[in-house]
């Protein structure tokens, strides 16, 4: 069974042990997506640490919650929630993209234990995701679907299909989860696609939409419990505003950290700052 | 040749219909092209089985991904061009690499699109599916063959891509005929020629052809490779070594097609024989009636002829 956070400093404590843990893996492989894995963090601990239905033990239950997370260069994040979860060894998050091996830096179901839709090419999970939430739907199944987008993939226009058909078909079990970080591989979001106001275009789309702090895991927890009471007939969108690269003082809120390398004199850093934030390194 | 019951798409409703009554995980979803595709009739019988997601071919293929690992088989349906130029990297990730099952079906195969212009006409869809691993692209030439091959289609798994040649009343099978899908069928034999082809349109001039030749003294066979891929590698090499000589005719370009499946077999065999690929030479569609560019693409039955003079010469 996975562990089951009671409160919000115990939820920021997993949050920070996920970031650790991410950082760890990318390390391993020399580096990684790391600005968009990081920034995804709290969402990954409220997920796996209070709000979601799914465990090692109910992967078979028809009814469970499924995460796709269609932004799919951020598995890393993903990952470190699963191992810390149980999903798979810890120590196995240091094969990240290694040969031959079930962690791939984007996500694949049928690789890694606990990947519920294979991602990477950018706005097709949104799609995948949606069909999910229909086929529960047909099927008169519990359960929800968590879609995790990065701000920069809202310039694809298939996910904006998906939102027509989402709302069409009525699809309250799926929350659209908006990694809203500001940036994407070349910069800014305003200076290369500006997407405007998130939240107003997927209500305009016609989904129950909300803005909040995404490294504030109350209330991202307060966001999605709300979302999933609401079986109003609306899909739901969360529009996390969250910080690119957050919670790693060489990375947060900086511009050119889309995907670096990691040092072993980096790595040293990061050991002893999260060892500050009482993460231990095991 | 016989005039079947019904047109294509019309058998296509009918086995879906009958097969969607045996087994609930078949679904069929469109992009706006219900009235096209003649499956409002299945939607009547199954309304809750059918998902038409309006003009988004991209959505389509990936909501088909999501239900099939909810534990449906969803056939999905657009024109040949758009169910392949357009989606191929969503055929490809969320179908193929996350091991999904898919039926697409594409409609309007070649230059059948001809009135709707360049646009429409997809001479690459069979390219396009043939460099994504593991698809099995299969182009019935009538609805005898059609039901066959659909019933089969709903007891397997994977990604399926099938050229739909939708208004054809053509019957070239007697009712009830069975085949096996990856195995040609053998529509009519002889000694001194083999026609490799498959689909409506190209078997019927194929037929032509081999009538004339007929008359010229002209043995020909023609060998109805329906399963594009995987490819009946035995069936080309007894044409191969059976006759003595081998044309490919294809609606579709002559680059990447069932003539390029057809000459790989060939090559990496150690048969000579003479050879000839019929098809779009390496061009785009353009407006025009099946006859204009069947003769302007030198796929028609005199075009099929003379190659097989050459060749014989």
């Amino acid at each position: 069974m996975v562990t089951r956070y009671e409160n919000s400093d115990q939820l920021q404590h997993f949050a920070d042990r996920i970031r650790f843990h991410a950082i760890k893996a990318m390390h391993a492989s020399k580096g990684g997506h790391v600005g968009g894995v990081l920034s995804l963090c709290e969402l990954m601990a409220v997920l796996y640490g209070t709000v979601m239905n799914c465990d090692p033990e109910n992967r078979e239950d028809p009814d469970r919650d499924k995460v796709v997370l269609s932004k799919g260069h951020c598995g890393p994040a993903l990952y470190s929630a699963l191992a810390l979860s149980g999903f798979f060894p810890k120590e196995e998050l240091l094969t990240l993209n290694q040969n031959g091996g079930h962690l791939p830096s984007h996500c694949d179901m049928n690789k890694t234990p606990g990947i519920d839709m294979t991602t990477g090419s950018l706005g097709q999970g949104a799609s995948t995701a949606a069909g999910m939430a229909l086929g529960k739907k047909m099927l008169g199944r519990g359960g929800n679907i968590f879609l995790i987008l990065g701000d920069g993939e809202l310039n694809e226009g298939q996910v904006w299909e998906m939102a027509m058909f989402a709302k069409q078909h009525r699809l309250d079990n799926l929350i659209a989860c908006v990694d809203w970080n500001h940036q994407q591989l070349d910069g800014y979001t305003a200076d290369i696609c500006d997407m405007g106001n998130i939240e107003a275009i997927f209500a305009a789309f016609g989904f129950e939409a909300v803005t909040v702090n995404g490294h504030d895991v109350k209330a991202v927890e307060t966001a999605i419990r709300s979302a999933l009471s609401a079986k109003n007939g609306k899909p739901k969108c969360i529009v996390l505003d969250t910080v690119k690269g957050k919670g790693w003082s060489l990375t947060e809120g900086r511009t050119g950290i889309h995907h670096i390398a990691i040092t072993d004199e980096m790595m040293a850093e990061a050991e002893q700052e999260f060892a500050e934030k009482g993460v231990v390194n095991k | 040749m016989k005039e079947y019951a019904t047109d294509m798409r019309t058998a296509m409703a009918d086995t879906l219909t009958e097969l969607c009554g045996d087994d609930r995980r078949i679904l069929w979803l469109d992009s706006d092209l219900m009235a096209s595709s003649g499956m409002n009739k299945f939607k009547a019988a199954f309304p809750e089985r059918t998902v038409n997601c309006g003009i988004q071919e991209a959505n389509m293929l990936g909501v088909a991904a999501g239900l099939s690992e909810e534990g449906f088989f969803p056939f999905v349906h657009s024109f040949g061009a758009f169910a392949s130029r357009r989606i191929a990297d969503q055929i490809f990730v969320s179908g193929i690499y996350a091991k999904q099952n898919i039926c697409i079906v594409g409609s309007d195969p070649g230059i059948s699109a001809g009135p709707n212009g360049g646009t429409h006409i997809s001479l690459e869809d069979i390219g396009i599916l043939r460099s994504l691993p593991g698809t099995v692209i299969l182009e019935p030439c009538d609805p005898v063959q059609l039901k066959s091959l659909l019933r089969q289609i709903a007891q397997k798994s994977g990604i399926f891509y099938l050229r739909l040649m939708r208004k054809s009343k053509d019957q070239f099978y007697p009712d009830g005929t069975e085949f096996s899908m990856g195995k040609a069928s053998l529509l009519r034999d002889g000694t001194d020629l083999s026609i490799i082809t498959c689909g409506t349109v190209c078997v019927k001039e194929a037929l032509k052809a081999a009538e004339t030749l007929e008359a010229e003294g002209i043995r020909t066979r023609i060998v109805d490779m329906f399963t594009i891929k995987p490819l009946d590698r035995d069936a080309v090499l007894q044409a191969a070594s059976e006759t003595k000589a081998v044309i490919t005719l294809e609606n579709h370009n002559i680059l990447n097609g069932l003539g390029s499946a057809v000459a790989e077999v060939l090559a990496e065999s150690r048969i000579s024989v003479p050879f000839k690929r019929l098809g779009a030479p390496d061009t785009a569609g353009e407006v025009g009636t099946a006859d204009y560019l069947l003769n302007k693409f030198s796929m028609d039955a005199p075009a099929v002829a003379a190659a097989a003079r050459e060749l014989l010469s």
